[in-house]
Order: structure tokens, then sequence, then C-alpha cells
């Protein structure tokens, strides 16, 4: 499988976007853009706003001002002449179908088995016939090493396995983005490697376009093509990995490597 | 498990606190929610056994008015009557209840509604409903529905509708913290993989909320069954109340149809909580 997705990789576009909870900002007028096929690595203190990074391209959060363009589409706003209009539900959906996102305490649905959180979203969402979509579910758990849990619920996996199925079940809708939000910061950390493998994997095969927030940094020097340090809402350096690691220009950054320990 | 197995002969602290975790719930003839009832009602037969052992000692040598000794031959000469009661009642309850589950889905979901009028009203009527009794709003639909000659419905059909409206509220605030249950990561999940409404509420929401939402349901379930006789005296529904208002009225007899009543009325309550129990224990499952 060389071309993991048909749609091909999309490249996100953020330009000066905010968001605040409350009087609390956590994105200030934040300008990213990730290439088509990009892997980008986010890392920074907690509660920098690296995780509102993703969680607004998800659409899980609405943004207060600026623009994000995901494939070259608007998300938040449908263009009328050359005015831009706050979108409808309906284009938003839209959009947001050429994204998928990881999640860091994985999201399983539990009334289900592995195979059919994995066949929902296919399913419902993409009208592919039940075999069709049984077929592709079982590729992608193979995939990921765990094609004898099919009929098991998430209860009865572990936390790696079920980080494996939710990323599973991400891939399974074939986008063009996939946002992985700290996907193994909940694990115990010798579950850590099998989940680390298998985003390897995608990374390795796929066309993918990947936006990563992670504390694993030597698995970020591996997979990145570019590194972003992220701190207070604003990007502070940003690079090669294995610049930004070995080589940090900003006070910031070689405060919070110094802290993280860099393997 | 197999360790707990072969080290059995000899009794130890960690092996029965093992057993234990092995058995999270309690037999039913163990707890004491449905032994307190179970050991009432037998106290209550004993006690009427008791009396009809020694009839003679509590009998009165006059029976025809006035006398409010129990006589056990009247008592039986009434089940058939009240029987036919019961069941009128039972499916009043049934419809009723059927109409609260879903008027009570469509309130909680109007209250939740993005669009305000409609999550107003909603609230509105909620409240509205939830804080008056039942008894006031029978009468008022009696006034409503069969004063006029447009509207005609049968004492049966006001009941019915009274116990779905009264009762949908309060199913309405049980949906309401069932939904409010499901962890946010479920929502944001079905967000991530662009599901559409339908698909979100009817596959993950709902199933997810339902275990949560049972009790509630099952305790308003027999709540409303409790509450239905109201139906007698106020509607003239031919129900167990209605008859023995009757009897009353006729032959001076109150004790022996109330009797009957409240055994009759313990004798399908408990059997239905304890089974709604089981529904319950039944459809969890593992998070």
């Amino acid at each position: 499988m060389t071309d993991v997705s048909p749609k091909g990789a999309a490249g996100v576009r953020m330009r000066s976007v905010d968001k605040a909870f409350g009087p609390n900002v956590v994105l200030r007028e934040l300008n990213l853009e990730v290439e088509p096929g990009e892997r980008v690595v986010i890392i920074g203190p907690s509660g920098s706003g690296k995780t509102t990074i993703l969680r607004v391209i998800m659409t899980l959060e609405r943004i207060d001002g600026g623009t994000i363009r995901v494939g070259g589409q608007h998300l938040y706003h449908e263009p009328v002449g050359d005015q831009l209009k706050a979108a409808s539900e309906k284009h938003i959906r839209k959009v947001r179908s050429n994204i998928g996102m990881v999640f860091q305490h994985f999201n399983l649905f539990p009334h289900m088995s592995a195979l059919e959180n994995i066949m929902l979203a296919p399913v419902k969402v993409h009208n592919k016939s039940r075999d069709e979509a049984r077929e592709t579910g079982m590729e992608l758990l193979a995939k990921v090493g765990l094609s004898e849990h099919a009929n098991h619920t998430p209860g009865q996996l572990s936390g790696g396995q079920k980080q494996r199925v939710a990323i599973a079940r991400a891939l399974a809708a074939e986008p063009a983005v996939m946002l992985f939000d700290e996907v193994t910061s909940a694990l115990d950390p010798e579950l850590v490697g099998e989940v680390l493998s298998v985003l390897r994997d995608i990374a390795e095969e796929g066309s993918t376009t990947m936006m990563l927030v992670t504390h694993e940094m030597a698995f970020a020097r591996e997979v990145a093509d570019r590194l972003v340090m992220f701190d207070n809402g604003r990007i502070v350096e940003e690079g090669r990995p294995s610049d930004v690691l070995d080589t940090p220009q900003k006070p910031r950054t070689r405060e919070f490597l110094g802290a993280v320990g860099d393997q | 498990m197999s360790e707990a197995v072969a080290t059995s002969p000899t009794p130890s602290g960690p092996s029965t606190d093992q057993k234990l975790a092995y058995e999270p719930h309690r037999k039913w003839y163990r707890r004491p929610e449905i032994l307190g009832p179970v050991a009432i009602v037998i106290a209550v037969y004993a006690v009427l056994l008791g009396v009809e052992v020694q009839p003679g000692r509590y009998r009165s040598a006059f029976t025809a008015d006035g006398d409010l000794a129990l006589d056990w031959d009247y008592f039986f000469h009434l089940i058939p009557q009240m029987l036919t009661g019961a069941y009128v009642l039972a499916r009043a309850t049934v419809l009723g209840f059927t109409g609260a589950i879903v008027l009570g889905l469509l309130m909680a979901l109007g209250r939740r509604s993005q669009f305000k009028p409609l999550s107003w009203v909603s609230a509105f009527v909620i409240e509205f409903v939830r804080s008056t009794p039942l008894l006031v709003q029978l009468f008022f639909l009696q006034a409503l529905f069969r004063t006029t000659d447009v509207v005609n419905l049968s004492g049966v059909q006001i009941l019915v509708l009274g116990l779905a409206l009264h009762y949908g509220t309060y199913t309405s605030e049980g949906y309401r913290a069932g939904i409010n249950s499901v962890p946010d990561g479920q929502w944001e999940a079905s967000t991530a993989l662009n599901l559409d409404p339908i698909t979100k509420w009817t596959r993950i929401i709902i199933p997810q909320a339902v275990p949560n939402v049972l009790p509630a349901l099952g305790n308003n379930l027999i709540a409303s069954f409790k509450d239905a006789p109201m139906g007698g005296p106020v509607l003239a529904v031919p129900c167990m109340l209605f008859f023995a208002n009757t009897i009353r009225a006729e032959d001076f007899r109150s004790v022996e149809p109330m009797l009957l009543i409240g055994a009759g009325f313990l004798l399908i309550s408990i059997p239905a909580a304890w089974g709604l129990r089981r529904l319950e224990e039944r459809i969890e499952y593992e998070r």
C-alpha cells in the first residue's frame, strides 16, 4: 500500500488564529503552515496551548479570530464573492471529513467491539457497504497487530491496544490530515513502544499529513520533518528536529529541553 | 483465581477478599432493599393468617353495619372484581409510561436544542408540570377534555394522558442526567469521526446513556403505577380504588377492599422492582 489516502495529502494553513478561554489567551495570532505530507511535531510545556492547536483544527473548539485552511479550503469560513463569511455547519462537516484525530485518552466507544469501532464511520459517514468496511477494518487491525482482538470490547483491551484500535479507527476514514494529541501520555511506559511503532509505520508508508503533540523527544527526532517549539500561545522556535533539539537558539527552548531531558 | 482454588482448604484472609472481589453483585436475597419489602409482605401475610386462625376473637357479632372486623369470605369474594380493576390500571400504566418514555425523550432533546425558543418552551413545560401535583393535573385535563363536546375522552384515556405528561417530565430529567453522564471524550470522538447527528445520538450517546437512565426509569415506572389509582376517584376509571369507594358506599366496608388493594400493589410492585434491577445488571457493561 503506497497510497494510504486516495484523497491525497492536504496541507494546513493557520493565519493569525486567536483562541481564548475566558481571560486565558491560549493562541495569539498563531501562524502555522503545514505542507501536504509533512510531519510536524509540536513540543512545549503543558498548558502552553499546543493541544488547542489540534483541537481548533478538529473543530472541537471554535476559533475567536483568524482563518484555518485545510487542503486549500477554509474550515471556518465560506468565500462569498471576495468576502469571507462564517461557515455553515454543513460546510464545516465537509471540510472536516479530511481530518482525523487520535486522542490522549483513546475515546473508543465502550459499547462496541474493536472492529465495530473502526467500521462505524466508514459505514455511516462514507457510505461503504458493511462487507467492504469489515474487510478494510480487518486490514487495519492487522496493520496495528490486533487481528485476534477484533471482537473484544475496549474494556477487554490494554491501554496500548486501545490506542492502536483508536489509530486504526481514525485511519479508516482515510483522512488527508491526521492529528495525534499526546497519544502515548496516558499509557504505561512499557506500552508506549507498541503505539509509537504503529505511528512510525504510518509515517513511513503513507503520504498523510501528520501533526503530533508529544513529549517523546526521541520519537520526534526520528519521525518529524519539522519540530515546532510552542509556549504561551506562540511559536518560540521551529526547524529540523536535530537543529532544534541539539542546538536550540532560544533560551526558552533550552530551558524546556533541559527540563524534559532530551534522550 | 486458580491459586485461590488451590489454597481453598486453608481459609485465610486474602482468599476471602478475593472471593468477594469476584462476586460484585450480592444475591438478591442478601440485598436489604429487596429483603426489606419481602419481609414486610411476609409479616403482613403472617398477621392476616393469625387473624384467620382466631376469627372469633376479632369478629363482632354484628355483620350488617358499622362492622370493622375482617371477614375473610368477603375478602376472597372481592378478588375477581379487584383483578379486573388491577388489569385496567396496569394497562393504563403501561400505556401512560410508554407515552412518558417517548415524551420524556422529546422534552429532554428539546431542552438541549440549540434553537433557543424550543429549549425555553421545553424547560418551562418540564418545570411547570413537575411543580404541580398529578391530582390537580388530572382534574385539569378532565375539565379540558371531558366537559366540551369538541374533544370527549374517556376516563382511562385522560389517565393515560396525565400519566404520560406527568411522568414524561420526570423521565426527561432522567434522560438529561443520563446524557450528561456520557463522557466528553465520546462527543469529541463523534466529532472527530465526522458522524452525523443522527448516528451520534442513536449509536453513541443514547446507548451509553441508557444504562445510566434505567434506574430512574424503573423508579418512575413503579411510581406511576402507584399513582395510577388516582384515576379511580377523580376520573371514575373502573380500577380498584373506584371499586373500593363503591363498596364503601354500598356495603359500608373499607378494610377488606383496602387490604386487598395494598396486598395487590405489593404483589405487583416488588417483582417489578426486582425484575428491573436484574435488567439493570444485565445491561451494564465494562467501561
